[in-house]
C-alpha cells in the first residue's frame, strides 16, 4: 500500500514545526490569546439560557462556617446606612433601589452546587430577585450586550455578557441559607449565579449598568477568563 | 497538560467539596511540588490547561479513527478472551515466576493490556475533564462520574494512571534499547 504520509515525513514535519514554535513567549501568549477566543465560543455556544443547574439535595448543603468568603478591602466591607443600589446605563427608567424594594419582588431561591476557579465546591441556597425581572423594570435597551456590577469592596467589579445576566438563575440575592446576607457574602446585596465560576458573582453590589461594550473586571483584567462560565 | 493540570490543582490541593474533605486522601492540603507544575500561576495553567486540550482531543480522535478505519486495532487492543491467559503468562515472566516467556506475536498479551488501558485512561482523563470544566452546562456528565467532586478525583486519577503508565514504558525502553527503532520505523510490515 502506499503512503502519502510516511513515518519519516511526518516526524520530520513535526520537528520543523516545533522548532517554529519555539518557546518565544509572544508566540506563547498569542496562541493563548487565539484558544482563549476560540474557547469563550465554545462557552457561548455550550450555553442555554433555558438550562438550568441541577437543584442540590439539602444534605449536601455545606456548614456555612466552611464556606469560604473573601473580599479584596484591608477589612472586611461594611455598607453604609444609606446603601441603595443603582441600576444604570442603557436603560429607559434609571432606578435607585434599597434591599426593601428588592425584597418587595418576585422571589427567586435555589440551592445550587457553587464553582471557583481554584477548583472547590460547596452547596448554599441563596434567594433574591431574578436580574431579568429588574431589566424588565427599568427598560434595559436591547442594544445593551453587556452587564457591569460594581461593589463598595475597594473597587471590585465584573462585566457579564447579556445572556447569561438573563439566565432565570442568575440573581440580586439578599438571603443566604434562609437568612439575610451577611458582610462576608457580601450583604447587602450580591450577584449570584451557578453558571459562572465564583469571582463573577459580584458582592457588596453598589451599581448594576447595562452597556453596549464589554467592559473588564477585577480578576479579569489580571488574566483570568473574562466569560468564565461553568 | 499534567503540569499545568498539577499547576491548577496547587490552587485547592485537596479532595471533595468544602465541608467534607474525603478522609481516605492522606495528603489533603499538600500542593504538589513546584517542579511538576508549570503555566506559573492560576490564570496562567488554566490558559494553558484549555488550550493544549483541544490538540490532546484532536490527536485522540484521529488516533482512534486511524486504529478502527486501518484494522490495526485487531493486532493491538486487549481482548481478554485472546490475550488474558497471556498477559499473565508474561507477567510471570516478569517476577521470575516464569523461566521463559510466553510466545508473542505483535504484541504479548501485556502489552496488549497496558497500551489498551492507557487509551482507556485516555479517554476518562478527557471526559472526567469535560465534567468539571463544565458542571452546570453538561451537568449530565458530571452526574455520570457522581458530581463535581467525584469527578475531579476520577480526572487526577487518570493522571496518576497515565504517569506510572509512562514511567513503566519508559523503564522498559531503557531496558530494552532496541525497540525504540521498531517504534519510530515501525517495524516490520506484514
Amino acid at each position: 500500500m502506499a503512503r502519502l504520509i510516511t513515518r519519516r515525513k511526518l516526524l520530520l514535519g513535526i520537528a520543523a514545526s516545533t522548532a517554529l514554535a519555539g518557546c518565544d513567549s509572544r508566540a506563547a501568549s498569542m496562541f493563548l490569546a487565539g484558544m482563549g477566543r476560540w474557547n469563550e465560543r465554545v462557552d457561548r455556544l455550550l450555553f442555554s439560557e433555558n438550562r438550568l443547574a441541577p437543584e442540590a439535595p439539602a444534605s449536601e448543603l455545606t456548614p456555612e462556617a466552611d464556606f469560604p468568603n473573601y473580599f479584596i478591602s484591608d477589612s472586611m466591607p461594611i455598607a453604609p446606612d444609606n446603601w441603595v443600589l443603582m441600576i444604570g446605563g442603557m436603560v429607559a427608567r434609571p432606578a435607585v433601589y434599597s434591599v426593601d424594594d428588592l425584597m418587595r419582588m418576585p422571589r427567586t431561591g435555589m440551592r445550587i452546587r457553587h464553582h471557583c476557579v481554584e477548583g472547590w465546591s460547596a452547596v448554599a441556597e441563596w434567594h433574591g430577585v431574578q436580574l431579568r425581572e429588574i431589566a424588565k423594570m427599568v427598560g434595559a435597551s436591547r442594544d445593551a450586550q453587556y452587564v457591569e456590577f460594581r461593589s463598595f469592596d475597594n473597587g471590585y467589579y465584573s462585566t457579564w455578557d447579556i445572556e447569561s445576566s438573563m439566565h432565570p438563575q442568575t440573581i440580586l440575592a439578599y438571603g443566604m441559607n434562609g437568612h439575610a446576607l451577611t458582610p462576608e457574602h457580601g450583604a447587602p446585596v450580591r450577584l449570584y449565579s451557578p453558571v459562572k465560576l465564583g469571582y463573577k458573582s459580584v458582592k457588596y453590589l453598589t451599581e448594576v449598568n447595562f452597556l453596549p461594550m464589554r467592559a473588564g473586571g477585577y480578576w479579569e483584567d489580571q488574566g483570568y477568563d473574562w466569560y468564565g462560565g461553568v | 497538560m499534567a503540569g499545568s493540570g498539577l499547576q491548577i490543582f496547587a490552587a485547592y490541593p485537596a479532595l471533595g467539596p468544602r465541608g467534607g474533605l474525603y478522609s481516605w486522601y492522606p495528603l489533603q492540603n499538600d500542593s504538589p511540588p513546584s517542579w511538576l507544575r508549570f503555566g506559573g500561576w492560576l490564570a496562567g495553567a488554566r490558559h494553558w490547561h484549555f488550550a493544549i486540550a483541544w490538540f490532546l482531543i484532536f490527536n485522540g480522535v484521529i488516533y482512534l479513527i486511524y486504529m478502527i478505519a486501518s484494522g490495526e486495532w485487531r493486532r493491538r487492543v486487549f481482548i481478554p478472551k485472546r490475550d488474558a491467559t497471556n498477559a499473565i503468562a508474561m507477567f510471570g515472566y516478569y517476577l521470575r515466576i516464569r523461566k521463559t516467556p510466553p510466545p508473542e506475536d505483535f504484541y504479548n498479551g501485556l502489552q496488549r493490556m497496558a497500551y489498551t488501558s492507557a487509551i482507556v485512561f485516555g479517554m476518562i482523563v478527557v471526559l472526567s475533564g469535560v465534567a468539571i470544566y463544565k458542571p452546570v452546562q453538561l451537568h449530565w456528565i458530571t452526574a455520570a462520574f457522581g458530581g463535581y467532586d467525584v469527578a475531579r478525583v476520577v480526572h487526577l486519577s487518570c493522571l496518576v494512571l497515565l504517569a506510572s503508565f509512562t514511567a513503566m514504558h519508559l523503564i522498559l525502553v531503557a531496558l530494552h534499547p532496541r525497540t525504540v527503532v521498531t517504534m519510530v520505523t515501525g517495524g516490520q510490515r506484514g
